[in-house]
């Protein structure tokens, strides 16, 4: 099996490495305090926050009608927008990787957009095209159907900004495919759906769950988009982040519970994908 | 070794003297000391001179961001050297930053619940806030109509999308009052506060987002304050009678942790002065005159 460009250089070969230097250098201060420092920010306030929520009836808060439909909200709709992208990602994973085409440069530029633009750009952008007043949405509202302050609205601005985290995983996973099996299937008779569906989804099976739980936890996570499009309403766009976002002036309690079983579930998914990514480097080479 | 106890004693002592907070007395009592110049003070002039580079926070309402922006402005062009930074968000936000630790000189609130907050959470004196405004509800209708909606009653026509604020921002609490007051109202009826909050589409974190989405037309109608129509004037508004309205009173005050007691007291000095109130008068508040405020 070839390269396998989606998976970073192992950190256990690295480790290794270092033991080469003797202690007596002791030149290691100079790589561990700048570290220890960005190890703090990170850490000291996620373990400030888990601190602040035992304790302080944490069930009772999350068991709360706000903080319950928020998570029943923010699970249907991430869980939508991840179906979403994995329904057209896939195919066009597929065509960027196996197809060449004029203008795929742009279209990939494109697709990295939305994860380097600020949330609320994008929040903004969808309003300007499917709101009531939008290019889009005007003709839409003709119709009868009106998307903002919907839930639609929460699923299109979590599938903005997070499928294409998706279409790059599944991009990956194409195209650490090796040419030589897509040809001997050919020859030996099977049609593209085929090589498809035989060969390249399922060698490539690993990048796109990694890529789907990446994009998961990013939908969950979105505000920026869900509060400009799809505005704030328990119950119908009022998604975890906005409740936290929200809970800030409610007396912090209910954000610090819902912020710490956001952080909970997150750290669920990355270990789910850390597995994910070793067993890919146990798996020998096919 | 006894000299250098006495040297700690007496910096901790000088330190606590200077505490700010303490070196002054309370706002009326500055105010009244004030008042004995007679003659108001002319426009653009400030109570005390104040050199160098200084630099003002204030966290103020979302409703007040226009005004406070041209008062600034002409603050700091009556003042070389001062900048004036502004912090505009719901006073519910506000609150919770200034109690969490966010450092600011002036907090200058669209309710007292959140001024109280502070006020009970020792942030602020109570003798260091005074309300300085009245502002007033309305309700916003986008520029075009749509939905034509004449008057009051309209809103309770089902399908509409109307917007509040979130009912922790100061607007959405006046909302929620005004509704149940037109509820009490026999002209309106007991159902009402029921079919407007059946077309509730969002309760947005403040007011400005409540105007934005409306002035965009993705909403139909929201309530805002009166003083957002003359900001946003674009917008068709409906005035809600007299009987039913909420006068939202604004305290604005002085932090205790503020360094910039001069600063922050020649900024209200501005306010309160001809200039500072006809700015107020422009962007749609009733300003509280410095008469009223020692009345």
């Amino acid at each position: 099996m070839g390269v396998r460009p989606d998976k970073p250089p192992g950190d256990i070969k690295l480790k290794r490495s270092t033991s080469h230097f003797s202690i007596e250098q002791n030149t290691s201060w100079l790589f561990t305090l700048p570290s220890l420092v960005l190890v703090g920010l990170f850490g000291i306030p996620i373990l400030a926050l888990v601190l602040s929520a035992v304790g302080k009836d944490f069930f009772k808060t999350i068991l709360s009608t706000t903080a319950l439909s928020a998570l029943k909200l923010s699970l249907m709709t991430s869980s939508i927008s991840v179906l979403l992208a994995f329904a057209t990602g896939i195919p066009l994973a597929y065509l960027l990787t196996r197809r060449n085409f004029r203008g795929k440069a742009v279209l990939e530029l494109l697709l990295d957009l939305p994860v380097v633009l600020p949330p609320s750009v994008a929040g903004l952008a969808l309003l300007i095209t499917f709101g009531r007043q939008g290019f889009i949405g005007s003709r839409l509202s003709a119709l009868g159907i009106d998307l903002p302050f919907t839930t639609a609205a929460v699923v299109m601005a979590q599938t903005f900004v997070s499928a294409p985290l998706f279409v790059r995983s599944a991009r990956i996973g194409f195209a650490g495919i090796e040419e030589h099996l897509v040809e001997s299937a050919s020859d030996l008779g099977a049609n593209e759906w085929q090589v498809f569906y035989r060969i390249l989804f399922p060698l490539a099976s690993r990048a796109i769950l990694s890529g789907l739980i990446l994009t998961w936890t990013r939908a969950l996570g979105e505000f920026g988009a869900t509060l400009m499009f799809a505005g704030n309403l328990e119950g119908k766009t009022q998604t975890m982040p906005l409740a936290i976002y929200l809970g800030f002036e409610h007396g912090l309690k209910v954000a610090i519970s819902l912020s710490v079983l956001l952080v909970l579930l997150s750290i669920v998914l990355l270990v789910v994908l850390r597995r994910l990514d070793q067993q890919n480097r146990i798996q020998p080479d096919l | 070794m006894r000299y250098k106890v006495i040297l700690v004693l007496m910096t901790v002592l000088l330190l606590t003297a200077c505490k700010p907070g303490e070196t002054w007395k309370s706002i009326t009592s500055w105010l009244s000391s004030k008042s004995d110049l007679k003659t108001p003070l002319p426009a653009g002039s400030t109570v005390t001179a104040i050199t160098g580079n200084q630099q003002l926070t204030i966290f103020a309402a979302a409703s007040l961001k226009d005004a406070f922006q041209e008062i600034g402005q002409d603050f700091e062009t009556a003042n070389p050297g001062v900048k004036v930074t502004f912090n505009f968000a719901g006073s519910q936000t506000l609150s919770t930053q200034i109690t969490l630790g966010a450092t600011a000189d002036v907090f200058a609130s669209a309710n007292h619940a959140e001024m109280d907050k502070l006020i009970t959470g020792g942030m602020v004196r109570q003798d260091a806030s005074m309300d300085f405004l009245t502002n007033r509800l309305v309700v916003i209708l986008s520029p075009d109509n749509p939905a034509k909606i004449a008057t009051l009653h309209d809103l309770t026509r089902a399908g509409l999308k109307i917007l509040t604020a979130d009912e922790t921002v100061p607007a959405g609490k006046y909302t929620l009052e005004v509704l149940k007051k037109l509820s009490a109202d026999p002209s309106f009826g007991d159902d009402f506060i029921t079919l407007v909050l059946n077309n509730l589409v969002s309760k947005e974190n403040d007011v400005k987002l409540v105007v934005a989405k409306v002035q965009l037309g993705e909403a139909d109608a929201g309530f805002a304050y009166f003083s957002d129509t003359v900001a946003a004037s674009q917008l068709k508004f409906l005035e809600i009678p007299a009987r039913d309205n909420v006068i939202a009173r604004y305290p604005i005050a002085f932090l205790n942790n503020s360094t910039q007691d001069e600063l922050a007291r020649s900024f209200l000095g501005y306010i309160l002065s001809p200039a500072g109130q006809e700015i107020l008068k422009k962007w749609g508040f009733d300003p509280i005159s410095r008469q009223e405020i020692l009345s």
